[in-house]
């Protein structure tokens, strides 16, 4: 766009001498830029209300300004023993938190590559019908069943473990269906070309078809995570013991336990605070890996 | 190095679809044979059987002494060049090279030296750190010539691979891969659905029709004695003449004004096909023959001449310092390299 009006400018330069002003660009960055400020401002208010004393923010709610418990706040919020039985620090829930998000991540790419390879290149029976019985999964997300799913993993004894905390969430056929699009875009005397140097199934997978799909899985992980990262009713309801808490469900039980118990005002900056900490880990999966994305995406391999 | 044999091979597909009529060819050891026929002629599917990516429904391959149908590609120790080259898009040359080396498990002194050698044959030593995105279509050509040959394999197969290739570069690749396959001596099976590629690289062509076999020779034989209308029609650019005649009194008639000065064929039908050679023709002459030119095609080193010979389309070649103008000419048939054809199963007489 830029270089266009440039090139344009500069070819007729006698009849425009003075520089126009491009009120597309203009328009194009107001847009811009009002968008971020709705994004970005209650995230400032929050950081900014964070270094009040938490009976102003009762009283008051959330505050522009800059007072002096910032760093004590997010001291509290991660390494204060709270909840209801003491146990469980900030520090504890962010590890649940990572241990979930790239647990689930990172199974759901390993399980929906090899259910993509499989239905792609090999001449199973009923290869498309189990790809579309994979398929329907995606009108039964975990809401749905989640009763199903909390008796099972109870009844496994996988309440209050990780394996039950992300396996359940595994369960669905988005990454399947993104992989098997994929892998049928790969020309197929690539596959042959495998074959006859002598690259089994396993090694073509390996060598071939992984590194061949590193943008997509780039840009699966990035989807994969935040969502695994923002799961709260499973989480909720499958961890009863305070110290298998995520953050996002965690910091909900801080303001909860402590207004319950009525002896002390909520201590909404710690919760604030720890929200604030909940943020980090997805948008450094976000610019981490967007880079890696755009990478992949221009150096055009395929 | 090995000879190549094919015992009634035969393709056919699930959907009853024939690709492949049975049969049996014997390709010597290091030879370059050249599968040509148009499009769906089966060509490809006789190549991939060779190859082992497609399945053999009925007869033998052997590839030397053994009898391979039932070996994988990879056990066959043969090395296939395709028409989009293949590449590995995420490895350097040098690994590309080297890849079937090392799933062979040969230690990586030896797949160094052997790529080394690859590169040095084909020109390609200041690529080896490239990746298969940064070469230009010729470059990409030699990396898949390479990792072919890096494997000493006893049979190359070449699967339409100047086809993505501009015309100059093909014209020169084409001689490089004839040179390479004569200096390494291996046997090669090359398929196209280039005429000029099939007449100039191959010891022998095979021309494919339809799934079944129409004529095995080389260049000379193929040109020269087409044993159908087919193949007389499919080798030679502009192709062969074919003349429609009525058989009478041992004379043959085009219309009701032209007579072909050649003797006719003895033969139970009572007209035949006439196969002339545009460039066997020559211009003058007593006026036995006359051409209407409808269309001049200059060609640089001959010129072309479209129009009709007793109503049927005739054309003819003359060189560049022959002259001809739009309209009636006088041409000379020739008495000698005339071409009989049955006239309904366009076999050769």
């Amino acid at each position: 766009m830029a270089d266009l009006t440039q090139a344009g400018a500069v070819a007729r330069p006698l009849t425009r001498p003075r520089k126009r002003i491009r009120w597309n660009r203009i328009v194009d960055h107001a847009v811009l830029i009002t968008g971020s400020l709705f994004m970005v401002f209650p995230v400032f208010m929050v950081l900014t209300t964070i270094s009040f004393e938490d009976v102003d923010i009762v009283q008051k709610g959330l505050q522009i300004g800059l007072e002096g418990r910032m760093a004590e706040n997010f001291h509290d919020a991660m390494f204060e023993a709270s909840g209801f039985t003491k146990t469980i620090t900030g520090t504890r829930m962010l590890m649940n938190s990572l241990i979930l998000g790239f647990g689930f991540a990172i199974g759901k790419i390993v399980i929906s590559m090899m259910a993509a390879y499989a239905i792609v290149y090999f001449r199973l029976r009923f290869a498309t019908f189990a790809f579309w019985i994979i398929f329907t999964t995606l009108l039964l997300p975990l809401e749905v069943r989640i009763l199903p799913s909390y008796e099972a993993i109870q009844s496994l004894g996988l309440a209050n473990t990780y394996t039950g905390l992300i396996v359940p969430l595994i369960a669905s056929a988005t990454g399947t269906f993104f992989f098997r699009q994929f892998f049928r875009s790969i020309p197929e005397e690539l596959v042959e070309a495998a074959r006859i140097d002598g690259a089994g199934p396993v090694k073509f997978f390996i060598d071939i078809l992984v590194p061949l799909s590193r943008t997509m899985i780039a840009a699966i992980f990035i989807i994969m995570f935040v969502y695994g990262w923002n799961q709260y009713l499973w989480p909720t309801l499958i961890t009863t013991d305070e110290g298998m808490f995520t953050l996002v469900r965690g910091i909900k039980q801080i303001v909860q336990v402590l207004s319950q118990t009525g002896a002390k005002i909520p201590e909404y900056g710690k919760a604030l605070a720890l929200s604030m900490i909940a943020m980090i880990p997805p948008v450094l999966i976000v610019i981490f890996f967007q880079s890696w994305f755009v990478k992949g995406l221009t150096e055009s391999d395929k | 190095m090995a000879q190549v044999t094919l015992n009634h091979v035969r393709k056919t597909y699930p959907n009853g679809h024939e690709a492949v009529q049975p049969c049996s060819v014997e390709i010597p050891d290091g030879e370059l044979v050249v599968l040509v026929g148009p499009s769906g002629c089966g060509k490809s599917t006789l190549l991939r059987m060779i190859a082992g990516l497609e399945d053999i429904t009925e007869g033998e391959l052997r590839i030397g002494a053994d009898v391979v149908n039932d070996k994988d590609p990879a056990d066959r120790n043969i090395a296939m060049v395709f028409q989009n080259y293949a590449l590995y898009p995420h490895m350097t040359v040098a690994k590309n090279m080297g890849y079937g080396l090392k799933n062979r498990g040969a230690s990586k002194a030896e797949i160094e030296a052997k790529v080394q050698e690859a590169a040095r044959i084909l020109n390609l030593g200041d690529y080896l750190d490239r990746r298969p995105s940064q070469l230009s279509g010729g470059q990409r050509q030699r990396v898949a010539m390479g990792r072919a040959i890096v494997r000493d394999p006893e049979l190359f197969l070449f699967d339409e691979p100047l086809s993505n290739l501009d015309a100059k570069l093909r014209n020169q690749m084409r001689i490089e891969i004839r040179s390479l396959q004569q200096r390494l001596g291996v046997t090669a099976v090359y398929v196209t659905h280039d005429q000029v590629e099939a007449m100039t690289m191959a010891d022998r062509i095979i021309v494919l029709n339809a799934g079944r076999i129409e004529q095995i020779g080389t260049p000379t034989e193929i040109y020269e004695h087409p044993a159908s209308t087919f193949v007389a029609g499919f080798m030679g650019a502009p192709p062969m003449n074919l003349l429609r005649a009525d058989i009478a009194g041992g004379r043959l008639q085009l219309s009701s004004q032209t007579l072909l000065p050649v003797p006719a064929p003895q033969l139970a039908t009572d007209s035949v096909l006439v196969g002339f050679r545009p460039e066997d023709v020559r211009l003058g002459g007593d006026g036995s023959a006359v051409l209407e030119v409808q269309i001049i095609e200059e060609l640089g080193a001959v010129r072309l001449l479209h129009g009709h010979l007793g109503d049927q389309p005739f054309s003819v070649s003359i060189g560049k310092d022959e002259h001809a103008t739009v309209g009636a000419q006088i041409i000379t048939l020739p008495q000698d390299r005339v071409h009989f054809f049955h006239p309904d199963r366009g076999t050769r007489i």
